[in-house]
């Protein structure tokens, strides 16, 4: 958004400067200036030891600095190298902050035991990763080390068997497939309300009503409806239940959003029943039950780590809690990460799947 | 008259009778379209020019089975060839679909009419060589120019071989120039293939060239106020509309079709 943003303004900027023109130069001056006077403003309030006391408007002030600077910096970059440019702004942000929380750690400015430099968050991740930890008996990745003796012995089934153990492999099946569980019945679902009036009429209140309870506060009653409280299916559920309620709502409103003109056209043509669905209403709807699917995602993730904090033996969720009841903060963040992690690489599978399903949104 | 022409009257390829269309609002009913009655034969291109909300659209849309009809009724009567389908619409807003290709778009008719994938590719991409889209087979509408999305959306209904063809403000949208070499195909098209053609169009000039009857509708509610023939020459071509007795055909309609705008416009302030 940062940088769609960026690029609106310098897209209406229309002077862009010639290299050792009186702008450029003008330019070059103001980027010299506003650097230094947020140097200079840090300095000052750190020699008079006030820096601490004024944190928090020190760093507004500076990223306000910064701002002005990189948009004057924006301007001499030559078209040709925009691209480079853009993506240092969007990889370069975050990494200047996470140096500068690795410096306010290392400095003691902020206490390093509640908020762990980054480098002892990645090699906490590391140790997860590489280490068994024998009084939870459990393993970030399913032990990688063994794989191949395992592999030897057994096959395939042996390397399964590992990767079953992880925290990683639990929850990733977990939202994958309450996610599918829940997707489709809520797609098909919001189609039916999307083209009759009466179905709509009778469910979308419940449905609205159910879309803001949190689904957390579903987890104990889902409990409840199963032998097993404690097993895989109440956690499954609960995640396609919120897929399902998400997906319903946005599905009802991406086949009521389709142009009129589209299913004339489609009714005029012949197309009838499964015909219609197939070729006119889901890929007029396509667009709009993808963006859904992606919040759904979202959901799903939220839905899965708050179950695993509350009743689960085995992943991501459970392992972050965990180590909140030994106290290793190092770890509870390298927990956070790992969700992170998933849930940008689940979004570039949805973002693959979105591409092989709508080859015509393609630019 | 011709004895081909009696015989057409007699059996018109559509016939609607007395044809009404009212909508329930929460003030009452509206009154769309009122008793209005029309013969079109068999190979005739009639045009319907008349008014913003005159119901014209909505004419064509109950006769393409798109609404339902209040009273009266309307055939299309069936041709030898009980497989071909009645009518095809072409919309003013082309309403080719932006997920298939044009290859796709133009083989829709026959695919759902269950017909080969061989064989509809093939007639495809017969129509779109015919309008010069054949390179452009493969692309999405999303990537093309707004007259040959209008093109494909016409070639579209020709592809399906209807014994009618409805077309709705098919120019509507299209900026003047692009409208004359649509026209100018468009008669070359007609010429050819010589379908039953339903016209609705706000342009006078573009009903005088193209239609061998041209219809005037009032506004509000909609009715029959006069039909007038046109006795050009067939081929016609463009630059008919230089001609006297185009310009003669035109001065007649606009006389009676200024005169109900105005009485449209006092209607609705």
């Amino acid at each position: 958004m940062t940088i769609a943003s960026t690029e609106g303004i310098t897209a209406s900027d229309d002077r862009t400067p010639v290299k050792g023109s009186p702008a450029a130069n003008n330019d070059a001056r103001a980027i010299l200036l506003l650097l230094a006077a947020g140097v200079a403003l840090n300095a000052a309030l750190a020699i008079v030891g006030l820096w601490s006391d004024f944190a928090w408007p020190a760093i507004g002030a500076s990223f306000v600095l910064l701002v002005l600077a990189c948009e004057r910096i924006g301007r001499l970059v030559p078209v040709k190298g925009r691209g480079a440019y853009e993506r240092t702004l969007a990889l370069g942000f975050p990494l200047l902050v996470l140096v500068l929380w690795e410096l306010a750690a290392d400095s003691g400015f902020i206490n390093p035991t509640w908020f762990p430099p980054p480098s002892r968050i990645g090699s906490a991740l590391w140790d997860l990763s590489t280490r068994y930890d024998r009084f939870s008996g459990t393993t970030l990745l399913g032990r990688p080390w063994l794989m191949p003796e395992a592999f030897n012995s057994e096959g395939w089934a042996g390397v399964w068997k590992l990767v079953a153990e992880s925290h990683v492999f639990a929850t990733v099946a977990r939202v994958l497939v309450g996610f599918v569980l829940g997707a489709i019945p809520g797609v098909l679902l919001g189609v039916v309300m999307g083209l009759n009036q009466t179905v709509r009429l009778m469910l979308d209140t419940t449905l609205s009503a159910i879309y803001v309870l949190p689904k957390i506060a579903i987890f104990p009653i889902v409990m409840l409806m199963f032998a097993d409280p404690f097993g895989e299916a109440p956690k499954i559920l609960v995640v396609a239940l919120s897929v399902f309620i998400l997906m319903a709502i946005n599905t009802m409103a991406a086949v009521r959003g389709i142009d009129k003109v589209y299913l004339m056209a489609g009714k005029n043509y012949g197309a009838k029943g499964w015909s219609m669905l197939r070729h006119v209403i889901l890929p007029g709807a396509m667009p709009v039950i993808f963006s859904g699917l992606r919040i759904a995602l979202g959901t799903a993730m939220i839905v899965i780590i708050s179950v695993e904090f509350v009743r689960a033996k085995q992943g991501v969720g459970y392992m972050t809690f965990y180590y909140w009841e030994v106290l290793n903060p190092e770890k509870m963040y390298a927990g956070l990460v790992v969700v992170m992690i998933l849930g940008v690489l689940l979004t570039y599978a949805l973002q693959w799947l979105q591409r092989r399903l709508m080859p015509w949104q393609q630019k | 008259m011709n004895a081909a022409a009696m015989q057409a009257i007699a059996a018109p390829k559509i016939g609607a009778r007395n044809v009404s269309k009212h909508y329930p609002t929460a003030d009452g009913t509206m009154v769309a379209l009122e008793d209005f009655s029309l013969d079109v034969a068999d190979g005739e291109f009639v045009c319907i020019v008349g008014p913003s909300g005159c119901g014209k659209s909505t004419f064509l849309r109950m006769v393409a089975g798109l609404e339902s009809i209040s009273l009266g009724s309307i055939d299309i009567r069936p041709g030898q060839e009980r497989a071909k389908p009645l009518n095809s619409v072409v919309f003013q807003e082309y309403a080719i679909f932006p997920w298939k290709t044009l290859i796709e778009n133009v083989a829709f008719g026959p695919q759902m009419r269950g017909i080969g994938r061989k064989e509809r590719l093939d007639t495809a991409r017969y129509w779109l060589d015919r309008v010069g889209l054949g390179k452009f087979s493969e692309y999405y509408p999303h990537q093309i120019s707004g007259g040959m999305k209008q093109r494909v959306s016409i070639i579209r209904a020709l592809a399906n071989d209807p014994e009618v063809l409805l077309m709705d403000e098919p120019l509507g949208a299209l900026d003047a120039q692009t409208r004359v070499v649509i026209q100018e195909e468009l008669l070359r098209i007609w010429e050819e293939t010589r379908k039953t053609v339903l016209y609705i169009t706000h342009s006078l000039d573009e009903a005088v060239l193209l239609g061998d009857r041209v219809i005037l509708m009032s506004a509000q509610p909609g009715r029959h106020l006069a039909t007038f023939k046109i006795d050009l020459p067939r081929p016609r071509t463009i630059a008919m509309q230089n001609s006297p007795r185009f310009a003669e055909y035109r001065a007649e309609i606009w006389e009676k079709l200024s005169a109900e705008v105005t009485r449209a416009m006092e209607a609705r302030p």
